[in-house]
C-alpha cells in the first residue's frame, strides 16, 4: 500500500493549497487535454490569446499533488507572456519555479509543459482554419 | 495559531505502542540486558523472561511453547516459511499456492521462488477479495508442498475463509501457511480452529514495538532454517534474542487476550458509522472489500474524479493521516494490485483512500473525519478534468 506523501517544497504546498487559476474558460482560445502516460494523470488548460499574447488560462487537474502544483504554476507562468515565448517554458522551468521536485515526481511536470503546447497548438489551429 | 488535533487513522501500517508494553520492556535494556544464552544469573533472567512471553504467546494462540518462533517481524516470519518449507519439501515437489492479493512480503519471496525453479500458482479473488476454497482445491496436485493464504488483507480488510481452506489442505496432507499480521490481536486466531500449519504475525500491528514477530510452526512441519547461526529458537532462527522486544510483544498479547473483543465491537461500531457518513457524504463512492467479512476497523473507499495523493495531502493538511491504493504514491507509479485484483479500473485505484481505525480512536475523531473529508472531495472534483459535475444540478 501507499507510502506516506513525498516532501514537497513550501511552494509546491502553497499551489497545491491554493491553486491558482483553476476552473473551466467560457470561449477558450485554445485547450490542450493530456494524458500523463506513467501514472494516468490527466491535466485540461484553457488560454485566452490576444494580439499574440497569452492574457488569461484556466486549468483542471485529476493529478497528485506536484501536478496540481505544477498545473497552477504554469498557468502564472504563461500569463502575459507571447505564445513563442510560452512555448519555450519547459516542465524543468516549472519544476524550478516551484522550488524543484522530488526525482519521482519530475513525470508529472511534463503533464503541465505538454497541456500548454497543445493549448498553443489547438489556438494555432483555429487560426488557420477557413472561418 | 492553536495547535490542530492531529488524528491518526492508518493503524494498519503500524500502531502505536501500548505503553503497558513499553513499561514491561524497560528493563530488559539495562537492569536485565543479558544474553539468554549465558549460564550466569544475567543470562537467567533473560531466558526466563523469553520462555515466559513464548508461553504467553503460545497459550494465546492456542500452540505449544516449542511451536514459536520469535523473529524480527512478518516479513521475516513469511521469508522463513515460504522459503523454509520449498528448500525443506523440494524433493517432494515444486508447487506453491498462493494469492493476488498477498502482502509484497509474500509475493516477493515467491518471484524468488518462481525464479528457483518453483511452480507459483496464484489464485484470484472475487470482487470483495475472496479467495475461492474450491479454486484452492481444484489447484491441488500431487506436486504441491505448500499453500499460502493472508488471514485478512491489509489493504481492503478482507477476511478469508482460513478454516475452511485449511481444511482442504490438511485433507490432502499439503501444508497450509497464513500471514496473520492484520488479524493477530484483533480477531481470535487459534490454530486449531484455523486448520493452519504456520502462522506469522508482527508485534507492531496490535500495539507491541516494532520490529519483532513471530511464526507459528506446527510440530512435525519439515522446514529450514533462514538464518542459520547459532543455536536460539531451537536452532531455527539464530541471533542473540531481541528480549526486549519479545517481552513488549508478549504484553501486546496479554492485552489483546482481555482487550481485543471489546475493541472489534466498538471499532465495528466506528467504522460502519465512517463508511456509512462517507457513502451518504459523497456522490460516486464505493466501498472496496467484504461489506461484512472484513476487518473490524478497517474503511476502504474509492472516489470518482479525484486522485489518492491529493486528499492525502489535504487530510495531512488537516491533521489526518491515511493511506491510498493511488498509483502517484507507490514507488513503481502503478495503483494498488489488491485494488486491480477486485476488479477496479486503474482510475478508481487511483481515487482510493484507506482509513485504519485503533484503540484510541475516538467518535470524535471520526466526526471530524465526516465533517471534513467531504469538503476535500468536493473541492478535487472542482479540479478534475473528469468531473461532469454535480448530477443533482
Ligand atoms: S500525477 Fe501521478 S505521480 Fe504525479
Amino acid at each position: 500500500m501507499a507510502e506516506t506523501p513525498l516532501p514537497y517544497s513550501e511552494k509546491v504546498m502553497d499551489h497545491f493549497r491554493n491553486p491558482r487559476n483553476v476552473g473551466v474558460m467560457e470561449n477558450p482560445s485554445g485547450v490542450g487535454k493530456v494524458g500523463n502516460a506513467v501514472c494516468g494523470d490527466v491535466m485540461e488548460l484553457f488560454i485566452k490569446v490576444e494580439n499574440d499574447i497569452i492574457i488569461d488560462t484556466r486549468f483542471r487537474t485529476f493529478g497528485c499533488g506536484a501536478a496540481i502544483a505544477t498545473s497552477s504554476m504554469v498557468t502564472e507562468l504563461v500569463k502575459g507572456k507571447t505564445l513563442d515565448e510560452a512555448l519555450k517554458i519547459s516542465n524543468k522551468a516549472v519544476a524550478e519555479a516551484l522550488g524543484g521536485l522530488p526525482p519521482i515526481k519530475m513525470h508529472c511536470s511534463v503533464l503541465a509543459e505538454e497541456a500548454l503546447k497543445s493549448a498553443i497548438d489547438d489556438y494555432r489551429k483555429k487560426q488557420t482554419e477557413p472561418k | 495559531m492553536k495547535t490542530m488535533e492531529r488524528i491518526y487513522l492508518d493503524y494498519a501500517a503500524t500502531t502505536p505502542c501500548h505503553p503497558e508494553a513499553v513499561k514491561a520492556m524497560q528493563p530488559y535494556f539495562y537492569d536485565k540486558f543479558g544474553n539468554a544464552s549465558s549460564i550466569y544469573s544475567f543470562g537467567q533472567e533473560a531466558k526466563a523472561a523469553l520462555e515466559e512471553s513464548r508461553q504467553r504467546v503460545a497459550d494465546f494462540i492456542g500452540a505449544r511453547p516449542e511451536e514459536i518462533v520469535f523473529t524480527s517481524g512478518a516479513s521475516e516470519s513469511n521469508n522463513a516459511a515460504l522459503k523454509g518449507v520449498a528448500f525443506a519439501l523440494r524433493g517432494k515437489g515444486n508447487r506453491i499456492i498462493t494469492s493476488v492479493i498477498e502482502h509484497h512480503a509474500i509475493g516477493e519471496p515467491c518471484k524468488f521462488l518462481a525464479k528457483e525453479g518453483f511452480e507459483i500458482i496464484i489464485l484470484p479473488v472475487d470482487k470483495d477479495g475472496l479467495v475461492d476454497p474450491d479454486a484452492v482445491q481444484k489447484a491441488l496436485n500431487d506436486k504441491t508442498i505448500l499453500v499460502s493464504i493472508m488471514h485478512a488483507n491489509n489493504e481492503i480488510g478482507t477476511i478469508q475463509p482460513i478454516a475452511e481452506i485449511g481444511r482442504i489442505c490438511r485433507e490432502k496432507g499439503v501444508l497450509f501457511h497464513t500471514d496473520a499480521v492484520q488479524a493477530v490481536g484483533h480477531l481470535p486466531t487459534l490454530v486449531s480452529e484455523l486448520n493452519v500449519d504456520m502462522l506469522s504475525s508482527s508485534g507492531h500491528k496490535f500495539y507491541g514495538p516494532k520490529g519483532v514477530g513471530f511464526l507459528y510452526i506446527r510440530r512435525g512441519t519439515k522446514i529450514k532454517p533462514l538464518i542459520q547461526g547459532g543455536d536460539q529458537e531451537r536452532r531455527f532462527r539464530a541471533g542473540t534474542e531481541n528480549v526486549a522486544g519479545i517481552v513488549g510483544l508478549a504484553k501486546a498479547v496479554e492485552i489483546a487476550a482481555s482487550e481485543m473483543e471489546a475493541e472489534g465491537k466498538q471499532l465495528i461500531q466506528l467504522r460502519d458509522a465512517l463508511i456509512q457518513g462517507i457513502l451518504k457524504a459523497v456522490p460516486d463512492s464505493r466501498l472496496n472489500g467484504h461489506p461484512a467479512q472484513r476487518l473490524p476497523n478497517n474503511v476502504n473507499i474509492s472516489f470518482a474524479y479525484v486522485e489518492g495523493e491529493s486528499m492525502l495531502l489535504n487530510l495531512d493538511l488537516e491533521g489526518i493521516a491515511a493511506s491510498t491504493g493511488s498509483a502517484c504514491t507507490s514507488s513503481s507509479l502503478e495503483p494498488s494490485s489488491v485494488l486491480l485484483a477486485i476488479g477496479l479500473p486503474a482510475e478508481t485505484a487511483h481515487g482510493s483512500i484507506r482509513f485504519t481505525l485503533g484503540k484510541w480512536t475516538a467518535r470524535a475523531q471520526v466526526d471530524r473525519v465526516l465533517d471534513i473529508f467531504p469538503k476535500i472531495v468536493a473541492k478535487l472534483r472542482v479540479m478534475s478534468p473528469l468531473y461532469p459535475g454535480d448530477k443533482n444540478g
